[in-house]
Order: structure tokens, then C-alpha cells, then sequence
């Protein structure tokens, strides 16, 4: 049981600033974990990471290891990584394929990739006894819930609560945008996934992605060097790696980042739109938006190139970047550890230099080698630690608050560097934590 | 193409030690010496020294996986010409580079070199080698080690690496944060 009432746990997030405690307070993670993690869809993997039947990836939700696994029906199944028997992890690899079946490895209790039970050796002892081989006391326990949308397989561990369109809602674009800048209309993972563990909450990973205003300071080296090399290569060669601009963005004046928007809606989603011009008109992406309009028409191809979003948050997992094809999925381990897993996709039908992009914003900006996440992580780590002391109780959402744009359904920002994200963010986290079921 | 496989098991010691005697004592020397003054300019800091041990075209790269044969095209821990070596290095030492006002120190210790290949014409060679990277940073420290492929060619009478391929045992684990120099 907590010491905290739903109006205790209400009284710690204002419109404009919360307390402290929801970063630190261990017991106030456990009732996320509860409230928020059990309940909310959360991302799984995507379908091209289990093409054959058999071949499986082990991932967290909330506190619990679970397997998505494809069926030799085509299906794809998420389990709990338990054997129904004396409850052994089935599976102890990130990945790979279990060939005939799961095999458990302590008494070899088998199992078909939907979880139900194939073979159960040395069965005759347990005739006159109170266990049903036939009953699913015998299978291994399946996610309550399992939806995919447009290849990105999403659990829940909740039984009932929104599908995952209602869930999505508005957050679907990101999908969408993903899936309709690829000439065949779908995505395929590259099966390499970065993994970094944060030794800090996780909120603060998920405010930065939607703090505009932070990039110019925290990125200034960053956007500096790149930006000076990009100079001196145009000078040299006359013209520089399309991806040097990932970083040198950084150098952009912070009046640049005001004219961004944000829309943030009630669930916790958000849009970051316009950063980066991400039409560029280069002889490359001349050639995609040819192949495109093949496939869709020039008003069509127009209107799916021309949406310029940066970022979307699918609250509290996921945060995405469309136009470059970047996932981040967040996995909370701790109050203050965070694992982040990196993934980025490839465009079906797109050509090799397209995914190129791609590639190099993964290389620069996702990878274990990152110059960006340096100094976010650092920063990350530290607010962490500054919010753990007595050096006070609240923490500031102020910036332009009360200056956005209220419409129905969504907060939309006048100036970018507002922190309506943020006091959004808060708004859905009361919204999980302090109103009863 | 610049493609370079992960070290592969020797066929026998024999093999290997064949091939290890037809690499004379002053080449066998001379890389060893040059693989030790590249983890001593990491060491040191010396950031412009480490780059310039690079040929004009050459790459630093860290699969992602070990069955990778190239970086090209595919995602990689670190794949890097002399320009993203450059703005590496830049970052690094910008004033206000957060991350690096926390001292930070490292000690590379590399070992086991044997060279494969041997040009005896042009002097380019092909060695491998292993590594153990210690660093400290803000009271915790971290391991990293593995394999080092160096292919070497001759360039005014000293090595300049055209590809180095960096395999860290731990390189597909989680990180505990980043890594923001070389290996």
C-alpha cells in the first residue's frame, strides 16, 4: 500500500510546475510502474524483426520480461518470458529463433509459439495429482493485449482500456508519416538496436526530446565543430555530407527554434513540427520524390512530403522521428535508470541513398559513439542528482505558460520554446496516477 | 570498398606461427610500436596526433555487429573519415563542451599483435591485436575489450592506417553511458 493519496499524488503536479518527488520518490515509480506502465500500450518491436515462425525477440513491459514471438499460423504472439512449471525464464537471448518450440531448459516442458502447451516429458507423473496438463495452468501466460499498426506491434498488460487506434489517437502520424514517405506504404526494421542505459528517470529523457529550448546550449559543441568542418569541407570539396547538418542545426539562433510548433494533446502525445527543412532538393531526393509520385500522384506525394515533423511522443514509450526514420523506446528499470533502445527503419522502395539518411542520422546521433546524447545523458544525470537534494521542492514549467494556443482537443504553441510539452506531459502522468479507477 | 572481416580463428598454431616467422623481427617491431604510440596519443589526449596517424582516406570504424565485413551502408558504433574524426575532435574541445568538464581519464593497454599480412614490396600491412580500455570518469569506472584490425600502409618511412575495425567483446551490451572518444 502507498502513503500517498490520489490527492497527495494530485497535489504534486500544478500547470505550471510539479514537485520534485515524481523524479525521486522510488515509491512513486513503483505506482507508475502500476498505474501507467501496466495499464498504457506499450511499443513491442516491429513485425520485421519476426519474420519466420519461431523467431522471437525478448523485451520489458513495465516490470515484466516478455517474448514476441512469431506463430507458424503468420500471428505474432507476446508472452510472458515464464515457464508455467517451476517458472523459469523460457528464453534467456535478446533474440533469435526457437526453432520446433520453446523448450524450457529445466525439465524441457514444450510449448508452440502461441504459448500453449506441445509436450510435456515424464507426464504420467502427474496422474491423481491437482495440476490438468490440458488447462492453461499448463501454457505459458499470454499479454492481455497484443494490436499492431502499420507493422509496430504494441501490448498491454491490461485486459480492458482503449484500443490501440483510440490510444494512439493523434499520435498514429507518426506512423503514418513513416510508413507513407516509403513508395510501397510500409517500413522494415534494421535489426540493429542501440541500447543506452540512463542512471536517471525516465521523464527527463521524455522532456527533452520536446525541450526546444535546450538544444542550442546543451548541443553548442556539438553544432560548433560540425558546423565549422561543413565550411571547410563545402570550401574543399563544394559541397558537404547531407548528414553534417544533423549536428550543425545546433547553430541555428534560438529565434529559429521559437518559430517551431508543438501540439500536445490530453494524452500526453505530442508533435514537435518544423525543424529542419527535411525536403531538401538535392539530385537524391529528386529522384525519390519521382518514384513517389509514381506510386501516389503529385498532390499526394506533396502532401505526405511536404508534413514537416520532427518529432512525436507516444506518451510515455515512445518518442519518434518520422522524415528520418529514428525510434526510441523507453524502458523505465528503476526510478533513476532508464533504458533507452535505439532502432531506425528502412524505407520500403525508396532508393539505397535515401536510407543513407537514415543511416547517418543513426550513426551520429543514436549510436554508443553519439556527440549529441553526450551532453543530454550528462545533463540527465545531473538533474537527477540536483532534484534528489533539499535545495528545493518544485520544479519550473513557467516558460510561456498561459501564452499557448488552447483549442479543443489540443494545446497548440505560439512560440516553440514554450513548455507546454512539459505541462502536458504532467497533466496526462495526473491523469494515470492521481484519479482512481 | 573497404571491407574488412573480424578476426577469425587461426587454423593451428602451427599455421599461425608460420606465418608469424615470415614477418621479419624489425616489421613485427615497428608495428608493435606504432599500435603502442596510438593508445598512448588516446591516453594523452592528443586528439590531432591520434587523427593524423590516418591516411588521407582512411576510416575508423566499430562495427555494430562482429559479422559485419563493412560500415558502409550499414549501422556501425563508430564510422569515421579524417572529417567526422575532425568535428569529434572538435566537439571534445569546445569550451563548452558539458560533458567534459568531468575529468576523464583512460589507459589502453594493447597486446597480442600478430601481423597477418606483410607486403614486403610496399611495406602495407594487415595486424591484429588486442586491447583493454580502462576508463574513470566522476568515480565509476568502465571496461571495454576486444580487437583491433590495423591495415597499414608506408607513408614517408612511418605506418598510416587506411581502415582500423575496433570489435569490443562488450560493443553489442548496453551502455552505460556514451562513448565520446575513440576506443
Amino acid at each position: 500500500m502507498t502513503r500517498y493519496s490520489l490527492k497527495d499524488i494530485g497535489g504534486m503536479v500544478e500547470p505550471d510546475r510539479v514537485h520534485r518527488s515524481v523524479y525521486t520518490d522510488p515509491e512513486l515509480f513503483e505506482l507508475e510502474m502500476e498505474r501507467i506502465f501496466n495499464k498504457v500500450w506499450t511499443y513491442v518491436g516491429h513485425e520485421s524483426q519476426v519474420k519466420k515462425p519461431g523467431d522471437y525477440w525478448t523485451v520489458m513491459i513495465g516490470r515484466q520480461p516478455m517474448i514476441m514471438i512469431r506463430h507458424d499460423d503468420g500471428n505474432i504472439y507476446v508472452l510472458y518470458n515464464r515457464c508455467p512449471h517451476r517458472g523459469n525464464l523460457l528464453i534467456g537471448q535478446r533474440s533469435g529463433n526457437a526453432e520446433k518450440s520453446i523448450t524450457c531448459s529445466y525439465h524441457a516442458w514444450q510449448f508452440h509459439f502461441d504459448g500453449t502447451s506441445k509436450a510435456i516429458p515424464i507426464a504420467k507423473g502427474y496422474e491423481g495429482t491437482r495440476l490438468d496438463l490440458e488447462s492453461p495452468a499448463c501454457a505459458i501466460k499470454r499479454a492481455p493485449r497484443v494490436d499492431s499498426y502499420r507493422g509496430f506491434v504494441f501490448a498491454s498488460l491490461a485486459d480492458h482500456g482503449p484500443s490501440l487506434l483510440e490510444w494512439l489517437g493523434p499520435s498514429r502520424i507518426a506512423f503514418d508519416q513513416m510508413c507513407d514517405r516509403a513508395p510501397d506504404g510500409e517500413v522494415e526494421v534494421v535489426p540493429t538496436c542501440f541500447r543506452i542505459l540512463q542512471k536517471s528517470n525516465w521523464k527527463f529523457f521524455l522532456e527533452n526530446q520536446l525541450d526546444v529550448a535546450h538544444a542550442v546550449i546543451t548541443h553548442e559543441s556539438a553544432g560548433r565543430a560540425a558546423a565549422e568542418m561543413e565550411e571547410e569541407v563545402r570550401r574543399r570539396d563544394g559541397s558537404a555530407p547531407i548528414d553534417y547538418h544533423f549536428l550543425s542545426g545546433f547553430t541555428l539562433p534560438l529565434g529559429a527554434f521559437d518559430k517551431m510548433t508543438t501540439i500536445n494533446y490530453p494524452s500526453g502525445h505530442s508533435v514537435l513540427e518544423g525543424y529542419m527543412s527535411l525536403r531538401p532538393q538535392d539530385p537524391i531526393s529528386l529522384d525519390y520524390e519521382g518514384i513517389m509520385q509514381q506510386k501516389y500522384g503529385e498532390a499526394r506525394t506533396n502532401q505526405i512530403l511536404d508534413t514537416n515533423i520532427h518529432h512525436v511522443i507516444c506518451y510515455p514509450v515512445l518518442s519518434i522521428q518520422p522524415p528520418l526514420q529514428q525510434l526510441r523506446a523507453i524502458r523505465p528499470l528503476a526510478v533513476d535508470q532508464t533504458l533507452t533502445e535505439l532502432w531506425h527503419f528502412r524505407l520500403k522502395g525508396a532508393p539505397e541513398p535515401i536510407y543513407r539518411r537514415a543511416l547517418g542520422y543513426f550513426n551520429l546521433v543514436n549510436s554508443p559513439s553519439t556527440m549529441v546524447n553526450a551532453d543530454d545523458l550528462w545533463n540527465f544525470r545531473k538533474q537527477h542528482e540536483g532534484l534528489s537534494s533539499d535545495g528545493g521542492e518544485w520544479v519550473s514549467l513557467h516558460r510561456y505558460a498561459g501564452q499557448d494556443e488552447e483549442l479543443p482537443g489540443s494545446v497548440r504553441t505560439r512560440i516553440g520554446t514554450s513548455e507546454a510539452p512539459l505541462r502536458n506531459y504532467f497533466r496526462a502522468w495526473a491523469g494515470y496516477m492521481a484519479v482512481g479507477n | 570498398m573497404l571491407t574488412v572481416a573480424a578476426p577469425q580463428p587461426l587454423a593451428a598454431p602451427s599455421a599461425a606461427s608460420r606465418r608469424a616467422a615470415a614477418v621479419p623481427l624489425e616489421t613485427q617491431r615497428a608495428v608493435e610500436q606504432f599500435l603502442y604510440r596510438q593508445a598512448e596519443l588516446l591516453d594523452t589526449k592528443q586528439w590531432q596526433g591520434f587523427i593524423d596517424l590516418f591516411a588521407p582516406d582512411g576510416i575508423y570504424w566499430a562495427p555494430a555487429h562482429p559479422a559485419q565485413v563493412t560500415g558502409d551502408g550499414e549501422p556501425s558504433i563508430f564510422f569515421e573519415d579524417r572529417d567526422l574524426m575532425a568535428i569529434r575532435m572538435k566537439r571534445i574541445l569546445h569550451p563548452r563542451a558539458w560533458s567534459q568538464k568531468t575529468e576523464w581519464l583512460t589507459n589502453h593497454v594493447v597486446s597480442n599483435v600478430i601481423v597477418e599480412d606483410h607486403d614486403a614490396a610496399s611495406g602495407a600491412v594487415t595486424c591484429r591485436s588486442r586491447f583493454h580500455l580502462m576508463e574513470f570518469r566522476r568515480d565509476a569506472v568502465r571496461h571495454f575489450g576486444g580487437s583491433y584490425v590495423h591495415r597499414l600502409v608506408k607513408a614517408d618511412g612511418d605506418y598510416r592506417i587506411t581502415l582500423q575495425r575496433v570489435d569490443m567483446v562488450n560493443g553489442e551490451g548496453t551502455y552505460e553511458y556514451v562513448l565520446q572518444a575513440w576506443v
